[in-house]
Formats: structure tokens, sequence, C-alpha cells
């Protein structure tokens, strides 16, 4: 498997830019494309492409531990919609807060959880940490149901600011600038991580983590360390939801297509390194909307399924994988 | 808050005949998880599509839907073979069970959820027979029989499969392709047909158990999440690959949901799963009477 991968082989040196150019092209990417959108200056422009990078961040942080560790999260909207609703309970709180500081605190909370499951489960075989997290999404769920401060079953309303507030324009402009920003954080830490000890580590686990513990991999606190990264980035995805949405309530914050896109959209680019995932999302977000848009919301989501399984079962590297194979 | 007797016994008394159910709900994953290894979080999917088979039978053709799911084992079996064979040529052979095997199984769970979606929406749906809403009265007990029936189904189900595994050729190598599946080739078996037959076997057990659900309450298609939950916490509190454990947890886990849900208030009980799930791998990862 490790041999298929885009992984540069330990102690040699990795191809490509080193960090600091890689997050500068990085951040002259995300400008260019945030100016792109000014030019078209077209509202429907921000919301879809919120949207899109919105789940590459999310499928980056999926992929920090389903991709480079080899465990599998499938409670991406329990750590979601954490992020969402912590932004939430600070709305109700203190309004003033700026958004950037509302989204580590969602990432914290969300990376906690994180944590807190991962200590529980992740000493015990692979499978168990994965049913656990199926069975967290249901328990945040019912927590957030039950609890009034935050709208319980009804919901909450959210207000929406008219205006952003640097730069100008709507405040959806801002979002999407905030959401751009995240991505290029979450996209560095993820090649940092590939780049690193960390990286090789997680790898070791993937392969072989009896033969990785044996050598002295500190497995347990490896795995932690990604549960609790991938855990409060898929937070900090979330915490902007509330104010892109508007209205949030527990069926809409809980929706499993968050949790399938986020997994459908690595597995489909390529769980290897950090541009499957971003392969994924462009490819699979930019479908999915104009399905939504030409045919109907239903079919959309039923699409990712199909693509996730046809696509784990004829293409496990991916679409980076096949432009791999052939090179 | 006023606890009367009576009140706690038929909560205790219902939730041991709900827990027989959650033992027909989970004895598919005890099967395909419990002795196969292989995780199907997709399977309260296809318990769901054995409530809508249920619920197309009783609808427009009128038969009983416990009826109407016997009648369609053979073809819940069939898909289950084949779902095998997928699993096995794309999976098992290339040893990637883990992540691309568990993404197989989450895309099948919502592939069958988004599809019942499209094709019956998201308005609960139920069936009748005469067996739903009498009761049986013992002194201060109520036995309602939509509870009792399933309950007996899911007893019958336990107890055949108990002496089909126990005493047929193919129920023991079952068993043995849990323990050792180069013995088993030696015994001229194939360990992959006999895998095959047993998931199978599991997938038809989805069918039975959809068409009890539906008998106990109305369904939609994205209510098998919150079965996922209960499931694997029956499974791994009853200790892998063992029935007798399976049905005590189910019965344990019934009781103790049920308690929540008369002095807590419905809205809480999906989150007791999770806590036992969690204290289970936490602090016995084997299960109660695991091996």
């Amino acid at each position: 498997m490790a041999s298929l991968d885009a992984r540069p082989a330990v102690g040699g040196v990795a191809p490509g830019l080193g960090s600091v150019p890689f997050i500068l092209a990085l951040i002259v990417a995300a400008a260019a494309i945030f100016g792109a959108g000014k030019l078209i200056g077209n509202s429907y422009a921000f919301f879809a492409g919120y949207v899109v990078v919105q789940y590459i961040v999310l499928g980056t942080a999926w992929n920090i531990l389903g991709g480079y560790t080899g465990y599998v999260n499938f409670g991406v909207t329990a750590f979601f919609a954490i992020g969402a609703y912590s932004t939430v309970v600070l709305y109700k709180l203190v309004p003033a807060l700026p958004l950037p500081l509302m989204i580590v605190v969602g990432g914290v909370m969300a990376g906690l959880v994180g944590l807190g499951t991962g200590y529980l489960t992740l000493r015990l075989r692979g499978v168990y940490f994965s049913i656990a997290t199926l069975a967290l999404a249901v328990v945040v769920q019912t927590l957030i149901t039950n609890w009034d401060f935050v709208g319980g079953a009804r919901g909450a309303y959210v207000l929406r600011p008219r205006n952003s507030p640097i730069l100008g324009g709507e405040y959806m402009q801002y979002l999407f600038m905030v959401m751009l920003g995240l991505a290029v954080v979450v996209l560095a830490t993820a090649r940092a991580i590939e780049r690193s000890t960390l990286g090789y580590g997680f790898a070791a686990i993937r392969d072989d983590e009896a033969a990785a513990e044996a050598s002295g991999v500190p497995t347990l606190k490896l795995k932690l360390i990604a549960t609790t990264l991938s855990g409060g980035f898929m937070g900090m995805a979330g915490a902007p939801l509330p104010y892109y949405v508007t209205y949030l309530d527990p069926s809409s914050g809980f929706s499993l297509n968050y949790a399938v896109n986020a997994i459908a959209m690595p597995l489909i680019g390529g769980t290897g390194s950090w541009l499957g995932p971003v392969v994924g999302a462009i490819l699979v977000g930019g479908l999915q909307e104009y399905i939504r848009v030409t045919i109907s919301s239903a079919i959309n989501v039923l699409v990712v399924g199909v693509l996730m399984v046809g696509f784990v079962i004829a293409a496990p590297q991916g679409i980076v994988g096949l432009f791999q194979r052939k090179r | 808050m006023d606890v009367s007797l009576d009140l706690l016994i038929n909560a205790i008394v219902s939730g041991l005949l709900l827990g027989g159910f959650y033992a027909a709900v989970s004895i598919g994953v005890a099967i395909s998880f419990g002795m196969l290894d292989i995780v199907n979080i997709a399977h309260p999917a296809f318990i769901l599509l054995g409530s809508y088979v249920a619920y197309i039978g009783n609808t427009y053709f009128g038969i009983d839907p416990i009826l109407a799911a016997v009648i369609l084992l053979p073809a819940f079996y069939a898909l289950g073979m084949a779902v095998y064979q997928v699993y096995h040529v794309a999976f098992e052979r290339r040893d990637d069970q883990s992540l691309r095997g568990l993404s197989f199984f989450f895309g099948l769970l919502f592939i069958s959820e988004v599809s019942l979606v499209l094709a019956f929406g998201v308005d609960y749906r139920s069936v009748q027979a005469p067996y739903i809403g009498p009761s049986l009265d013992l002194l201060v007990i109520q036995l309602p029989w939509r509870l009792l029936v399933p309950f007996l189904v899911a007893m019958a189900m336990v107890v055949g499969l108990q002496i089909f595994l126990s005493r047929s050729f193919i129920g023991r190598a079952i068993q043995a392709v849990a323990q050792d599946q180069l013995a088993l080739r030696l015994m001229a078996a194939s360990p992959v047909r006999i895998k095959r037959i047993a998931f199978g076997l599991s997938f038809a057990t989805a069918a039975l158990a959809g068409a009890v659900l539906i008998i106990i309450q109305p369904v939609e298609p994205s209510i098998g999440r919150e079965y996922i939950g209960r499931i694997f916490a029956i499974c791994v509190l009853g200790g892998l690959g063992s029935f007798g454990g399976m049905v005590i947890a189910a019965m344990t886990l019934g009781i103790v949901e049920n308690l929540t849900s008369t002095f807590f208030g419905p809205s809480w009980a999906p989150a007791v799963s999770f806590g036992v799930l969690l204290i289970t791998l936490a602090v016995r990862p084997s299960g109660i009477l695991g091996r």
C-alpha cells in the first residue's frame, strides 16, 4: 500500500516546494480565487464557493486521521456540529466576538471531544473507534436536541450581519474569505505533517501498527494527536456554518450529507497526500452543485454515495493515484 | 418524581420485550462482525429495507408484515451473498478491510437510505396487523402484543440460528471460519463459500428484523442510524461471537433504555446505547461473556 502512495521515502529529500514557499503559494491561490469571486461579483458564486472550500477543509481534516493513519472517523457530523453549535452559544452570550475567535473556540471544543473519544477507544482495534464515532454522532445530536439554550429541536436563528467587516461587500464575501483562510491553514498543516516525523509515524501506524509499536513508535500518542487535530479542524469548518445558513436545527446540522461528503471526497481524490481531498472536494463539490441546480438535490447526494462506493472498489488510490500510476 | 412500583415493573417488563426485539436487530451483526469479522455498519440500512418490504406487502397486498418478510428471505439471502462477493474481491483479498472496506459499507448505508427517501419520502410509514393495538394483561403488568410478537419472532430466530450453527455441518463450518480458516480448508470446505453463506444468512435476518421493527414503531428512512449505536453496543457488550451474551446484552440495553425514557423522557434514550458502548470499550472490551 505504501509503495503506491505519494509519500517520500523516509530520510529522503521530499520533492516539491519547501514549507514557506508552499504556504505563500496557497495564500496567493486563495487571494486569486477571492479576487476572481469579487470580479464575478455574483453572490451565488460566493455561496457555492463557500460550500466547496468548506469541503476542502472538512475532507482534509478527515484525511489527517483517515488517510494518514488509516483510522476511519464516521462521526464527522458530530465534530462539525460541535463547531457550529459552539458558535451559536457564543453568538447568544457574546455576539460581538469576531468570527475568527469563534472558529478557534469551536475548533478547541471539537478537538477535545476528539481527544476524549480517541482516548477511550483507540487502544483497541481500529473498528471500535469507527463504531464509537458513528454512535458519537447520534449522541451529540441527542444532547443538542435536548439543550433548550441552543434552540433544542426547534433550532436557532443567527442574524448574519449585512456587511463584511473588512474589504467591503456583503458579509457572505467575508465568510468565503474566512473559509479560504481556514483552508490555507489546514492544507499547510496537512502538508507539514506529511513531511515531518509525525507523518512518518502516522504512515507506520497505517501500514503496520504492530510493527510500528514494536519499533518504538508511540502509536497511542500519535493517534491521539491525529484525532485531536482532525476533530479540531472539522469543528473549525463547522463554526461559520450558523452565519452561512442563518437558521440551524439539529436535523440539518447533523445531516449525514456532511459525513458522506467529507469521507467520499478524500477517497475519490486520493487519501495518500494533501492534494487528494482538494481534488475530490473541487470535483465532487462542483459536480454536486451542478446536479443540485440542474436536476435535484436528492439525486446529488445519491451520486456522491455511488461515486464513493465505485471508487473504493475500482480505484482505491483515488484520482491522484490514477495519475501517479500512469507516470 | 413519584416512582410507583407498577410503573417500574412495567418499564422493566417492556424493556425485556424491547430487548428481545433488539436481539433480532443485532443477530445479523453478531454473525457478520462476531463470526466473520466483517464490520457491516450498513446492516441497519438493510433492516430498514426489510421494513419497507413488509410495508409494501402489507399495504398493497394485504399480507401480514412478518409473512411478507419471510417470503422475501431468499431475496435478502441472495443480496447478502452478492454484497459479500463484492466485499471479498475488492477488500478482503486486497487486505484493505479497515479504511476502504468500512467506507464501502458506509457508502451502502447512505445509498440505501437516500434511495428509500427517493422512493418513499421522509414520511413515517406503518403497517396494519391484528396484534397491533391490544395487549395482554397479567395483574399489574401490561404486555402489548405489538412488543410480544416481535419478542417471540426474535427468540425463534435466535434459537433457530443457534441450533443451525451448532448442529449442521455448514453451521459448524461458520463457527470454524471465525477460529481457523486454514483448518477449515483442510476439512475440504472453502472459507470464502462458508463466509458467503453466513453473510447471506446475516442479511436474511435483516428482512425479519425489519418486519418486526415496523410492527414496533413507524419507520422513516433515516431511523436506521439510531440502531447503529444500539446494535454495536449490544454486540460488543455481549462479547463477539456469542448469541447468549448478545441476548443478555440486548435485554440489558432494552431495560436501561426503557427506564431512561420512562424517567427522563424518550428523547434521551438514544444516548444510552452510546454510553453503554463507550463504558464497555473502556472497561471490558471483550464483553460480559467474552472469550
